[in-house]
């Protein structure tokens, strides 16, 4: 059988879950990101990161409005999946999927963005005209009040929604940690720590992609990045990474170490098939090297405009890591059979219902929705006023 | 614009009341009547499957039997019975060569490039284990996957979302994705055949008698005997799935 070495069950030919489920884990681990740090200045006061609060809030939004999408184009049949509100089957790990991302969107993002926003709103439909007008009014629910007292139970509020979310945020990727980890059948997922992994590594990749999205939104609107809070960015990215890596090294050095029945298999796949992408890139290309780079500006003196650019290095790379961690998991857990005596491999298709083409444009999307919140809803308050002149 | 506090929350009440009502009133629309089986009392059963390896020729009766009855694709990757070929050398017991060539559906090739008679050489029908606690019952998002009362387990292709975590969940590698209805698709012990008194296709088919369906809650049934006086083992029964597929002398190297 080409593709494949020694014996696998003669149902694994076919790999169940495509690059499109890859993306699935990546991009709502961005969003919980972006809404951890966004919670940083809400929540715990760093002053430091408020010129990014904003921009990460919609960020988290746009990345949260398309995480469904690949789930929803991998399905055999995606009309059936409205079934998973009317009867979900409460054992199932992905049944809760449904509820924990209605909860996350209606009842934290948008929320927090709402109240937020709220006086932006109105000052908005007050100052403009047409269908602009009317679509403010819409978004600002109708109601025009910014009176000091309602702008003070605004911030109360916005305060109380971002001490939810937080809980809510390591909720929704813990939880997409546990619908692998709990696969028992699996001992590339079965772990008690995929969870935590997934949280960290989603921290990790939320504050890389705030940061470069920063850096690129003060060079497009050419203003200077302000570099304290870009400082303080880094810095919190890499404590993360220091935890996030922690957890993947103790769980390879427990895997090594009690060497089960499945290890001999694990270990040939990480040494062969998934060498580039578990080695390479992940471990080599997208932890070791940011988090040297992020150490390098810890410990020596350089000047800003060598500080930025080695964060946007060790942002992208970052990225990329946490992409290969993504594929590692999602693909690396299926290139090995059941029966651990044999291998296959992963052919992705291009321009296929699950091919390479829909997950390019899956990724794009976010942006695109992006560039149009961020038109809609201005995060920098210098602009903001700009515009409603 | 002011809403008055009770007003509101009597109103939230009775959306989430009716929202819930809508869902099991459409829950009970789609459930539909139960195909009528006249003379058949499923809480009577429970249903297992005794595999004997020491009878197994691998002639893949099993496997043609099943593809006919059940209208199982005939694609790669599509087998709701498959027959394994475990050979095992004694000095490197670790490392058995196995196979299992378009699930044994036309039997196996001989083996011509190592001795065979320094192997120990033997075949493992597989099938779903019906498993009394099933990971891919488990994980199902909407339940389309469940145990019938008799100790079956089944999909409602009417309800199944293609999602595949059954798929992966499942231990043995019995499921797969019907290419022509994009619904997961496993072994049924041949439901439509054992509530109106008739064995599976492929326990019919086995020339040596090496499957035997079994009914746990009969007294009378031949596997109280059988279980008593043989060896018997399931599959990986570290995973404590509760499998009812028993095999009688199952070498420990076998997965």
């Amino acid at each position: 059988m080409p593709g494949v070495d020694g014996f696998i069950y003669p149902n694994e030919i076919e790999l169940q879950w495509s690059v499109l489920i890859v993306l699935y884990p990546f991009i709502t681990g961005l969003v919980a990101g972006a809404f951890i740090l966004a919670s940083l200045e809400r929540v715990f006061n760093v002053e430091a990161v408020r010129p990014t609060y904003r921009l990460a809030l919609l960020t988290a939004l746009a990345f949260l409005l398309v995480a469904p999408l690949p789930l929803q184009m991998h399905l055999g049949h995606p009309e059936r999946s409205f079934q998973m509100y009317l009867t979900p089957h409460r054992a199932s790990a992905m049944a809760m999927f449904g509820f924990v991302y209605l909860w996350y969107l209606m009842v934290v993002l948008l929320l927090e963005i709402w109240f937020d926003y709220r006086r932006d709103l109105v000052l908005a439909w007050r100052a403009s005209t047409g269908l602009k007008r009317r679509l403010y009014g819409v978004l600002a629910l109708g109601s025009d009040n910014i009176s000091p007292a309602s702008l003070r139970l605004d911030d109360r509020l916005g305060r109380i929604v971002t001490i939810v979310g937080i809980p809510s945020a390591f909720l929704l990727h813990g939880y997409v940690g546990f619908i692998f980890g709990s696969v028992k059948a699996n001992p590339w997922w079965s772990t008690p720590l995929m969870p935590i992994v997934f949280l960290f590594s989603a921290i990790v990749s939320g504050i890389a992609l705030v940061m470069l999205l920063y850096v690129a939104s003060c060079w497009l609107r050419r203003v200077p990045v302000d570099m304290i809070c870009l400082d303080t960015i880094a810095r919190y990215l890499f404590y993360a990474f220091l935890i996030d890596f922690s957890l993947e090294m103790l769980d390879l050095l427990h895997r090594i170490y009690e060497a089960d029945e499945s290890f001999r298999a694990l270990d040939f796949m990480v040494k062969t098939r998934l060498f580039t992408s578990q080695i390479v890139l992940q471990i080599v290309v997208g932890t070791l090297v940011p988090l040297g780079l992020l150490a390098l500006v810890q410990v020596r003196r350089m000047s800003a405009r060598a500080r930025r650019a080695i964060y946007v290095v060790a942002g992208v790379l970052t990225l990329v890591g946490i992409f290969a961690m993504r594929w590692n998991v999602v693909i690396g857990g299926q290139l090995f059979s059941k029966s651990f005596l044999g291998y296959t491999t992963y052919k992705m298709e291009f321009a296929t219902r699950e091919g390479l083409l829909p997950a390019i444009l899956v990724m794009i999307l976010p942006f695109v929705i992006l560039v149009a919140l961020v038109r809609l809803l201005p995060p920098w308050p210098d602009r903001a006023e700009v515009h409603e002149g | 614009m002011e809403v008055n506090r009770r007003a509101f929350l009597v109103d939230s009440g009775w959306w989430l009341l009716l929202t819930g009502a809508a869902a099991l009133a459409w829950q009970h629309v789609e459930a539909g009547t139960p195909e009528a089986a006249p003379n058949y009392t499923t809480t009577d059963h429970w249903w297992a499957m005794i595999l004997d390896i020491e009878k197994c020729i691998g002639c893949g009766n099993c496997v043609r039997a099943c593809t006919l009855e059940n209208d199982v694709p005939r694609e790669p990757g599509c087998y709701r019975t498959w027959v394994e070929r475990y050979q095992v050398d004694p000095a490197d017991r670790e490392h058995p060569r196995v196979d299992s060539p378009d699930g044994a559906s036309e039997g196996f090739p001989e083996i011509t490039d190592r001795p065979v008679d320094r192997l120990k050489i033997f075949f493992v029908p597989k099938l779903c284990n019906h498993c009394a606690h099933s990971p891919c019952v488990q994980v199902c998002p909407i339940g389309a996957t469940f145990e019938s009362p008799d100790g079956v387990v089944l999909v409602d292709t009417a309800r199944c979302l293609g999602c595949r975590y059954c798929v992966q969940a499942c231990p043995y590698g019995c499921r797969f994705i019907n290419p022509r209805t994009h619904t997961a698709e496993k072994c049924t012990l041949c439901y439509h055949r054992i509530t109106r008194g008739l064995t599976t296709a492929c326990c019919e088919a086995c020339p040596t008698g090496a499957r035997q369906l079994a009914d746990l809650k009969n007294p009378d049934d031949p596997i109280h005997e059988f279980l008593r006086t043989h060896t018997v083992n399931v599959l990986k029964p570290q995973m404590a799935t509760g499998s009812k597929a028993y095999y009688n002398g199952l070498d420990g190297v076998v997965r």
